[in-house]
């Protein structure tokens, strides 16, 4: 397996929104990094169709989608910077705006 | 003459058959989303379908007759760093794709290029069958481009594409608002076109201006490319000269206000309207939806009426709504409130296919 766990401390956890997956294929998954940016460009280094249905073309997260850590609702919306620890959760949602 | 129409909806695209019965829904694809435009490319064979997925954005599908498959969308430029740009309400204008609003091949002489119009204004050129995009920054980066606003959305947008028939290096683009642009060097350069036009919406100042004009839809006759017919948002306009002047057509029943226009391939004083109450209310006259056709250049005009609904109808009818095939015989609308109608008589009477479908936002022969 790619993952090992115990040698990667760093990696966070990331889930996506049921809705995305008939679109495109987002399993949770493991990934490394110290904020949701990093972590993020993770996944998409790996799943990069996924990239263009959660950032805009400026790289933001999209208007009306949603990341939370840990439950909480990200505070950057443009750079993603908010810190990301070891054992976060990372879940990319949508916001219910913009039906 | 084509036996095939595509139906962009709110909710659908739909294939649409000439059979021996009449005109009949013979598919369905992507059922329950948010199909805004198509172009089928007479090149190759391949059919385009643009996608708003709403939360996820834009997106860009491809057939080759054998299913279809994402590709790649418009994406537009990393904006600079420092870059100032407010949109018409003070916002900071997001450089990234709000819409496809247009979708146009290339020239016979250029196999797989093809063109797009998005909001918020950026024209986009693939040479490789949409398989990658590319921003035309000539004309993103074009000074005036900043003057362009809102029209028939927030975000201005360019709705209409048209290549030269004689000289694919020659593409005008409309932009509501924004007026009609040309490049005559496949988009190195642009230059404002559409002296003439005349717009109510703004101060008199800007009334003659022609990027002040809100443009609805641009038309361009193939067999005399310098005949073009504009739907304005304050009226009928018409060219002679490529879209250097124009000359307004007034007195027209029952309204010159509208979306759409479709010009004759071959006769190029031949011209189809939709006509809708101006331009707060826009739905059709007393309630009767009608096209309305020219076939002397605007000197005179017919209502057609026959086959259409006569009685609480307040359809409207989209920009990209209104399609006529290559013979020149056959129309075919589809409204916001769900009907379809064609016609095999350029006009004259109209058949209901049905009047059941999500809002219409594009109707193309295939």
């Amino acid at each position: 397996m790619i993952y090992q766990f115990e040698k990667a401390p760093r990696m966070a956890r990331v889930v996506f929104t049921p809705n995305i997956q008939r679109h495109v294929a987002c399993p949770e998954t493991m990934a490394a990094g110290a904020t949701v940016r990093e972590v993020l460009e993770a996944v998409f280094a790996a799943n990069p169709q996924a990239r263009g249905y959660v950032l805009d073309d400026q790289a933001s997260l999209r208007k009306h989608m949603a990341i939370y850590v840990d439950g909480a609702l990200v505070r950057d919306r443009v750079g993603l910077s908010d810190a990301v620890g070891p054992a976060n959760t990372i879940a990319v949602f949508q916001a219910l705006s913009g039906g | 003459m084509s036996d095939h129409l595509l139906v962009s909806t709110r909710k659908g695209l739909f294939g649409v058959a000439r059979k021996a019965a009449g005109w009949q829904i013979a598919a369905s694809e992507f059922v329950g989303d948010n199909v805004t435009l198509t172009l089928s490319d007479a090149r190759d064979g391949r059919t385009y379908a643009a996608l708003d997925h709403g939360h996820f954005g834009v997106k860009v599908h491809r057939s080759n007759g054998a299913g279809w498959t994402e590709i790649a969308a418009p994406v537009y430029p990393v904006k600079p760093e420092g870059h100032e740009e407010n949109d018409m309400w003070g916002r900071p204008l997001a450089w990234s794709t709000a819409r496809i609003w247009a979708l146009a091949c290339g020239g016979t002489d250029e196999p797989g290029v093809l063109w797009c119009g998005t909001l918020p204004g950026g024209l986009f050129r693939s040479d490789d069958h949409g398989e990658s995009w590319h921003m035309v920054r000539a004309l993103w980066d074009h000074p005036k481009r900043q003057k362009w606003m809102g029209g028939g959305a927030d975000l201005p947008g360019i709705h209409s594409i048209l290549v030269d028939p004689r000289d694919s290096k020659r593409v005008f683009v409309a932009v509501s608002t924004g007026g009609i642009w040309l490049t005559e060097d496949g988009g190195a350069t642009w230059g404002q076109r559409g002296e003439g036009m005349r717009a109510d919406h703004v101060p008199p100042e800007l009334t003659h201006d022609p990027i002040a004009q809100d443009v609805h839809c641009l038309a361009q006759c193939r067999a005399a490319p310098e005949r073009m017919w504009v739907q304005h948002h304050n009226g009928i306009f018409v060219s002679s000269n490529e879209g250097r002047t124009f000359r307004e057509i007034t007195g027209v029943e029952p309204s010159t206000f509208g979306f759409p226009v479709v010009v004759h391939p071959r006769d190029p004083d031949t011209a189809w309207f939709v006509p809708g109450v101006k331009d707060e209310k826009r739905y059709p006259r007393d309630a009767k939806l009608v096209v309305t056709r020219t076939r002397d250049g605007g000197k005179s005009f017919e209502t057609l009426a026959r086959g259409l609904p006569q009685v609480h109808a307040y359809d409207v009818v989209y920009r990209h709504a209104l399609a006529l095939d290559q013979s020149g015989e056959r129309l075919a609308f589809g409204s916001t409130t769900g009907g379809l109608w064609v016609s095999e008589t350029g006009g004259d009477s109209w058949a209901e296919i049905t009047h059941t479908l999500p809002p219409v936002y594009a109707v193309r022969f295939a």
